[in-house]
């Protein structure tokens, strides 16, 4: 174990509440220098405001943080940052219209110094790039990098400042396998050098590979701490659902119906540097899940978008039980029995300061039993609201929260529960597991089977190999638009799709 | 063509960049408030209490000089309330910009009947005057045009200059630009919104009342109520047309400024005296929708423009 015996961080019985809840209920906590540990709990079990307090970014309640035996005042980030704790959130803080070096350096010098020293700044970047291989141009528009791209960002701009303590919060939620490989290359490395690491994830495999040390918190408080070394991830996942055991659901077999939709040689404009699809054909089959392998930004958000109605296909047709539909809009897609799950639940999924009853009925407020003669029921909202929260047991102060202010997991549990209850033919899920709890993550995926089972046609987009080998009854991989033949459950081995995935199978069958 | 020959002549520049003057100041003000994220509404208004507190402070005796910083004071003030009310109160900057356009516009109505109980024609301050740059002014048509000028139009010009170094080469200037873009990026690199909208905003509005004291000061010697007449809203589109840069927005401002004073020399022309005069009043807001229309399609909105911030809510 590379842990000296040095602390470097205190907590000392955090105590937050927002409301009634309390998201915090008297958490210590100490870092040694070197150590990595990984903070593990359900969605809204309290991670993130912990690490927001001790960034300074909330103030607690009661309780105090130390670094290297200081107090910090509370909620000031600048002195959280200045006695060397950066934190890299669940959700990005870059400015898009910027450049990388402009984002890294903004706040480092003083305010009022008279000029920025860009070309020290620059050298000073290009060689921490190069020691730690985070790979990033200095000039590069923050908007015109890809998501991993953005993570490397995020964390230059906590080396920069040359950190004792790293906050990662959920860093690796929305990276490829291979970017979080390189992602821990980069930890470890830093960790060699010194540096300490607090590390947030739902992925269980990424906490045994990384850390030292697993604390689990519940319902907002300390409820274990473990080294990993005698640990596993069943034991790990236990601890965090306060004894039930995780279990992934049953996947039994079906014979898949007919086709509700069909895809028939469907190709769109690329868009940027988002490729469309090229010649796709494909079709959705009542109880079936069909899964679309591939590494995100190869066309996927364009296949979604023409099955959820936002994009007409260019050229080839799309057929909807049997027949080519006359007008293609989202509000079609809606009447049509077509459900999504988008993949953004920020910015395409929810209204943000709309509270939880507005967001449930957003898709389906036109009509019973939500409204009639124009008139909205809020009565039959609010029951419809209460009915998901219990159901899909979604943590929440109540229906009349704005939905901004719940947990990433507990909203993505919302969206869910307003796509299933509408009944749909066909669900569209893209990355529908994205930032769950193992808990969740189960409960996702035995709904989804649900709603096969009683014949619906499920389109699950995924990254995850596992998740898409383990749930569908047929996979296609796609790649830079294009899209492989249809395999069979267990006709390939992950290994052989994620040849296809990297494109090479293409070539060779065309 | 007699338009043609207008053109070409130092004496239209030199109205045109005299014209320009107010707006470019008023202009810089918006931008650095919008650079920052806050839509300042109150421009109008403060612009009209920017060119009374200026003329006044000189007819009760102060220097030139003294009177812009009173009026930059006066503007400042209006500034901070404007920033108080939309920062960390987060109230809709639109109610809160033209509440402050009416308070200021009405408030000066105010203060000037209190100060003038019994006269009926405003009276007259010696105001700034125009000086010749040695050597410069000598430059044929640029001369008399640019460096002829008085010397609060020099500051004008070397304001932007100032803003532009400001907002783009030191870490005070990423900061505000990056409030504008992004606050949450800006507090985790733990500075503080709050203070950087609200001293953005104060200053932005200290230039706008800049604006309007050059009309009492340097423009004409005396105060009018009718005097800003709308510019202030003329400087929220040249924010958009210069793209939020600086530099950009003092050519739309000279650009706006030639075409108001061609419009008044066409008139003059023998193919203008057949044309009803109105048509001409409109041309330069018509040129600038059109050009408005034109720039503004590849124009860089600052992403959090009226986007509030409050630090421990997500
Ligand atoms: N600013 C806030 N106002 C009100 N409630 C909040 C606020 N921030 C967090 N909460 C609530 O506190 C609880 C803990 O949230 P937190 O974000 O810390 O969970 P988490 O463990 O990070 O979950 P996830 O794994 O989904 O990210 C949640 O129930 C959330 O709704
Ligand atoms: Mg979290």
């Amino acid at each position: 174990m590379g842990a000296g015996t040095d602390v470097v961080l205190r907590l000392d019985a955090i105590t937050k509440r927002f409301g009634g809840l309390v998201a915090n209920d008297a958490i210590s906590l100490s870092l040694r220098k070197g150590e990595v540990i990984a903070l593990l709990g359900e969605n809204g079990a309290g991670k993130t405001t912990l690490m927001n307090i001790l960034f300074g970014q909330y103030t607690a309640d009661s309780g105090s943080v130390a670094v290297m035996g200081q107090t910090l005042p509370p909620g000031n980030s600048r002195a959280a940052l200045e006695a060397g704790v950066g934190m890299v959130h669940q959700h990005f803080t870059l400015a898009d219209n910027m450049s990388v070096q402009e984002n890294i350096t903004l706040g480092v010098d003083p305010l009022l110094a008279p000029g920025l020293n860009r070309a020290a700044a620059r050298k000073r970047i290009l060689d921490l790039a190069e020691r730690f291989h985070l790979a990033v141009h200095p000039d590069a528009r923050v908007g015109s990098l890809s998501v991993g791209e953005r993570q490397r960002v995020e964390i230059l701009k906590a080396l920069y400042r040359d950190m004792k303590v790293l906050i990662l919060d959920e860093p690796t939620a929305v990276l490829t396998p291979q970017e979080t490989d390189d992602l821990f290359a980069t930890l470890r490395q830093a960790v060699a050098s010194g540096l300490s690491i607090i590390f947030i994830s739902h992925k269980l495999h990424e906490v045994m590979a990384i850390a030292h040390r697993v604390v689990v918190l519940r319902h907002g408080r300390l409820v274990g701490e473990v080294a990993t070394e005698d640990t596993d991830k069943s034991a790990l996942s236990a601890m965090m659902m306060g004894g039930a055991e995780a279990r992934a659901p049953e996947v039994s077999r079906t014979e898949p119906g007919r086709a509700l939709m069909e895809l028939r040689g469907v190709s769109t404009p690329n868009i940027g540097n988002a490729p469309g699809l090229k010649d796709v054909t494909l079709s959705l089959r009542a109880g079936q899940i069909l899964g679309l392998a591939g590494v995100s930004g190869n066309g996927q958000a364009a296949l979604a978008e023409v099955v959820g109605g936002q994009r007409k296909p260019g050229s080839g047709t799309l057929v909807l039980n049997d027949a080519p539909p006359t007008a293609w809009t989202p509000r079609d897609a809606v009447r049509r029995g077509i459900a999504r799950i988008p993949e953004d639940r920020h910015k395409t999924g929810t209204i943000s300061d709309f509270d939880l009853t507005e967001n449930a009925i957003l898709e389906r407020y036109k009509g019973t039993p939500f409204s009639s003669h124009g008139w909205l029921n809020w009565r039959a909202a609010r029951r419809f609201a209460d009915e998901i929260i219990q159901k899909y047991d979604v943590r929440c102060p109540g229906a009349d929260t704005r939905i901004r202010l719940l947990s990433g997991g507990n909203m993505q549990k919302l969206i869910l529960g307003r796509v299933l209850e509408a009944a749909p033919q066909i669900i569209l899920a893209n990355q529908p597991v994205r930032g769950l709890d193992i808990g969740a993550v189960n409960y996702v995926h035995s709904q989804l089977l649900a709603a096969r089972d009683r014949g619906a046609a499920v389109l699950l987009i995924s990254e995850d190999l596992d998740e898409i080998t383990r749930l569908s009854d047929v996979i296609h991989v796609i790649s830079e638009g294009r899209l492989s033949p249809g395999f069979a459950r267990g006709q390939k081995s992950p290994a052989e799709l994620g040849i296809w995935m990297a494109g090479q199978g293409f070539a060779d069958a065309s | 063509m007699e338009i043609l020959e207008i053109l070409f002549t130092a004496s239209f520049w030199a109205a045109a960049i005299r014209i320009a003057t107010p707006l470019i100041l008023g202009t810089l003000g918006e931008l650095i408030c919008e650079r920052a994220g806050v839509l300042n509404l109150g421009i109008e208004g403060i612009m009209v209490a920017g060119a009374f507190a200026g003329w006044m402070a000189v007819y009760s005796g102060t220097g030139l000089w003294m009177g812009v910083a009173v009026a930059m004071g006066v503007g400042m003030l209006f500034g901070l309330l404007h920033s108080i009310l939309t920062v960390p109160f987060g109230l809709s900057q639109h109610v809160v910009g033209l509440g402050v356009t009416l308070l200021a516009t009405s408030s000066t109505y105010y203060a000037y009947r209190l100060a003038l109980p019994e006269v009926t024609s405003p009276p007259k301050i010696t105001a700034f005057q125009p000086y010749e740059i040695p050597v410069l002014s000598d430059l044929p048509l640029v001369g008399p045009a640019l460096f002829s000028q008085t010397p609060f139009t020099y500051l004008a010009f070397v304001l932007v200059l100032a803003v532009s170094l400001i907002l783009f080469r030191t870490p005070l200037g990423l900061a505000v630009r990056a409030a504008g873009e992004n606050p949450a990026a800006v507090a985790a690199q733990g500075l503080s919104v709050t203070a950087i909208r609200m001293g953005a905003v104060i200053v932005g509005s200290g230039f706008m009342a800049m604006g309007g004291a050059f009309l009492t000061m340097s423009a004409f010697d005396s105060f009018f109520f009718e005097m800003v007449n709308g510019r202030g809203w003329i400087c929220i589109a040249l924010v958009v047309f210069g793209s939020w840069m600086p530099g950009k927005a003092l050519l739309g401002a000279v650009l706006f400024a030639a075409f108001d004073a061609l419009q008044i020399r066409v008139q003059q022309t023998e193919f203008g005296a057949d044309i009803p005069y109105q048509i001409f009043l409109m041309m330069p807001y018509i040129l600038s929708i059109l050009a408005l229309i034109l720039m503004s399609r590849r124009a860089q909105v600052p992403a959090a423009l009226m986007v509030p911030f409050n630090k421990g809510e997500r």
